[in-house]
């Protein structure tokens, strides 16, 4: 027995151990698994941050858009001065006679120093021109400007011949490669090159619109693509994006970029781009079976309407936002009268050719057909195709965030699918976080290629391959080093630290509002707030949509017993942001709100790019705005402030400076 | 780690709102077609990052008290709100303390050398308890391990999982 009893200790106490073990591993378990989930948590919450701003901004625009109605509406020019003013703001982006384009953008007599050591085209361009190009730009150097202008008047005598919907065909080239938003990273551009090859007979590639704004190389990256397009006419098709266009280009960095890398040429350059852009078309088919567009469709998406209208029209984001239908006819009735009086105007004063189009020009040409259609049905068309996203529920109905094109469902796609008898949906337009994703049981593909969009590490980007089969193959990559070597928390705090920076400045653009939506639920003036309605008044004010209970740790810090000094935390806020202390804060607090607006109002004003306003200029844009945002600053006041800025006292301002005074400029800008 | 429920507690109003409140917000981070469902896949994220530590075996329970009929794959904020209102409410799953933790590790350290090899925590994570996914159990290599020794240093390890 005392051996058998001896295995019989030894038995137990393996079995203990065993035991041990089972319980040890799983406690590590539970812990980790709740490690993973945090991290997912976050992940997503800091990913909502980042578009719920990005698409607030956008609705910026829609507001931009109806800050310009509210001016037709109620600001009566008291001199022809103002007037002009007012019509710059509306007739921008002018359509010029091509027989002037050329003669403003000419380029022959440019003449290209011998210290250029950068690329120098001729044309017709051959392959090696392309890889000279890429060659340059990998090493910094940047295009001579008579080149750059020789390849867009090239580019855009090519456009113009195609038609609106381009026909791509798997039986020629074995495979097509789909790329979607590149947004100026050209980075990504490398390195879907370095992975998939470069343009060739072989090798196919459509590129799905926006390949401009928000990164720095956007021209380089309009080159390039122009270059391919014009070497391989038969493999290469552009799709145009919302993003190829003068407005949206004035508000999110590509004029700028283009400015201040031709700073003599810069402007026949963006006018050039701005006619290309116009060229670009609509829609690729793959095989008649796969339809790409940039944005989306809408349920009255009509192919035949888009393959035969004129598609260089002028862009319909200069209308007033057409979301709201009915308050657009009403509009349109409310100034029919003073629009014709503005036409006559303006056909007596401007050159332009007969089929520019200014804003009331269209509204009081609505009646007048063109071949069958209303120019506002032909620019819903337009608009539908670049600006709209999927959502999940089913119907379709007007895109309120972006201002612009539909939220269509999954029998909106059904229907357009079964009418053309296609087989899904190519589109892009919407960042995803792993750089692809599909939708409506998977007939909708949306492509995104720029990755780390938001910051080093917010997502990847992708590109989607298409045999004749038809099944999508997808590829997908980071362009950035760091990205690799950091670890996902480190990525995911990197991010998330940007994500919050961001947060903290929109709460502080929102002080004043902040705190009356606080004093409501502080009726006994204590100067604190519970949490729980903290999160309430902050999503009142802000409306983005977030998880604010699951942000907040990150957002406050100290409390007493379960309640927010609300002041105190709105100082804390300020204080990463203000700069010049004798500005008063609500000033202060305006101007950082509406900065995106300010830009793109400047530059509307700063006609010639040169950079410079005059006083007189800022000061009719300061009453503009203080009418329509309810400030109350008297005229000293502006002067003031005027006088404040302009450093060099040459009576002038230089756009850059002013932002800077109020270290409004972005530091990456 | 368990669950109380003998005694019964009456909490205010505000205290039940502000928990659906943040379940809510929780469940619409991950609700990405904004249709008020999740992925089953997705529940158990939920849940943690409420604050719960369920094992595996808990959390099935807690899906089969939400998705009683056939599963679709998702769950509908509806059934999952009052569920784990209860789980908040009687605070189910509570965490781990991490002196436990360190214990747990310190049994699988059978020569208490400080570390645990590769081969041992992929032994004890993929062969005991609630075993891992080899994808679980990449993750937490490449987090995990010191890549020159190819070892875990748990105290080291612990620091960093107890801090978010």
């Amino acid at each position: 027995m005392g051996s058998g009893s001896s295995v019989n200790v030894n038995y137990k106490y393996s079995l203990q151990k065993s035991e041990n073990a089972f319980k040890a591993a799983v406690l590590i378990q539970r812990w980790y698994r709740r490690y993973v989930a945090r991290l997912e948590m976050r992940r997503r919450c800091t990913w909502r941050i980042f578009q719920s701003i990005e698409y607030a901004c956008e609705q910026d625009q829609i507001k931009l858009h109806n800050f310009f109605s509210y001016l037709m509406d109620h600001f009566t020019p008291s001199s022809s001065k103002e007037r002009d003013f007012i019509s710059r703001m509306f007739v921008s982006g002018e359509s010029v006679k091509e027989a002037e384009l050329e003669k403003y953008c000419d380029y022959e007599s440019l003449e290209v120093p011998d210290s250029y050591t950068g690329p120098r085209l001729s044309f017709p361009l051959l392959p090696d021109h392309a890889t000279a190009l890429l060659e340059a730009f990998k090493q910094k150097q940047q295009l001579h400007a008579r080149y750059v202008l020789n390849l867009l008047h090239e580019t855009r005598k090519h456009l113009k011949q195609l038609p609106n919907i381009s026909h791509v065909s798997t039986c020629y080239s074995e495979e097509v490669t789909v790329c979607g938003d590149l947004h100026g990273q050209l980075d990504d551009l490398f390195l879907i090159f370095y992975k998939n090859g470069l343009p060739s007979p072989s090798k196919s590639y459509v590129f799905n619109g926006d390949f401009v704004d928000r990164g720095k190389q956007s021209l380089e990256i309009l080159i390039i693509l122009f270059t391919f397009l014009l070497i391989y006419p038969k493999e290469v098709h552009l799709n145009r994006g919302n993003h190829e266009d003068h407005m949206v280009n004035l508000r999110y960095g590509f004029a700028k970029e283009v400015m201040q890398k031709y700073k003599v040429h810069g402007k026949k350059i963006l006018k050039m781009v701005q006619n290309v852009f116009c060229w670009l078309p609509l829609a690729t088919l793959i095989d008649q079976k796969v339809l790409v567009i940039h944005g989306g469709i809408s349920d009255t998406t009509d192919l035949d309407m888009l393959e035969k209208i004129q598609r260089n029209k002028p862009r319909p984001t200069q209308a007033p936002s057409m979301t709201n239908r009915l308050e657009f006819s009403r509009w349109v009735r409310q100034t029919v009268q003073e629009q014709i009086e503005w036409c006559r105007r303006l056909v007596d004063i401007s050159e332009s050719e007969d089929e520019e189009l200014t804003y009331s020009s269209m509204v009081s040409l609505t009646d007048l057909d063109g071949p069958c259609w209303t120019r506002q049905e032909e620019w819903k068309q337009i608009l539908d195709i670049l600006w709209s996203d999927p959502m999940p529920q089913e119907g379709c109905k007007v895109n309120t965030v972006r201002g612009g094109g539909c939220y269509f469902g999954p029998d909106v796609t059904g229907k357009i699918l079964e009418k053309y008898n296609l087989q899904f949906l190519i589109r892009s337009h919407e960042c995803k976080q792993e750089g692809f994703e599909f939708c409506h049981n998977r007939k909708v593909l949306t492509i995104f290629s720029a990755s780390n969009y938001y910051e080093i590490g917010s997502n990847r980007g992708a590109y989607v391959k298409l045999g004749p089969d038809l099944i999508p193959h997808f590829v997908q990559y980071q362009a950035n080093k760091t990205a690799h070597t950091l670890t996902m928390t480190q990525r995911i705090s990197r991010v998330e630290e940007s994500a919050f920076r961001a947060l903290r400045e929109k709460l502080f653009a929102h002080t004043s509002a902040l705190i009356s939506a606080f004093k409501a639920y502080d009726t006994d003036n204590t100067g604190r707030i519970s949490l729980s309605n903290w999160a309430t008044a902050v999503e009142s004010v802000l409306r983005l949509g977030l998880p604010w209970r699951m942000l907040r740790p990150q957002l406050v810090r100290s409390t007493a017993d379960g309640m927010l000094e609300y002041k105190s935390w709105l100082d804390d806020l300020a204080m990463e942001q203000r700069s010049q202390e004798h500005i008063q804060s609500s000033l202060l607090e305006v101007i950082y709100r509406n900065r995106s607006n300010l830009e793109t109002i400047f530059r509307i004003i700063d006609r010639d790019h040169s950079g410079l306003i005059s006083f007189e200029e800022f000061h009719q844009t300061w009453k503009l705005f203080s009418s329509h945002m309810n400030i109350e600053l008297t005229d000293d006041g502006i002067n003031d402030l005027v006088r404040s800025i302009d450093f060099n006292k040459d009576g002038n301002i230089d756009f850059n400076e002013f932002l800077e005074a109020f270290r409004l400029v972005k530091q990456s800008q | 780690m368990e669950n109380n429920h003998s005694t019964v507690v009456v909490f205010p109003d505000g205290a039940v709102a502000e928990i659906e409140k943040k379940i809510i917000e929780a469940f619409e981070v991950f609700d990405q077609g904004g249709d008020k469902t999740v992925s089953i896949r997705d529940i158990g994220s939920i849940v943690r990052s409420l604050g719960c530590f369920p094992t595996e075996a808990e959390l099935h329970e807690l899906l089969a008290n939400i998705e009683k009929e056939e599963p679709t794959g998702y769950i509908h904020l509806e059934k999952f709100l009052p569920v784990m209102t209860k789980v908040l409410l009687d605070r189910s799953y509570r965490p781990i303390p991490e002196d436990v933790l360190l214990h747990a590790f310190e049994a699988l350290d059978e020569n208490k050398c400080g570390y645990i090899t590769k081969e041992e925590l992929v032994k004890y994570m993929t062969g005991e308890g609630e075993p891992f996914t080899e994808e679980e159990m990449e993750d937490m290599l490449s987090t995990a391990l010191d890549p020159e020794t190819n070892t875990l240093h748990y105290r080291d390890y612990i620091l960093k999982l107890i801090v978010e």
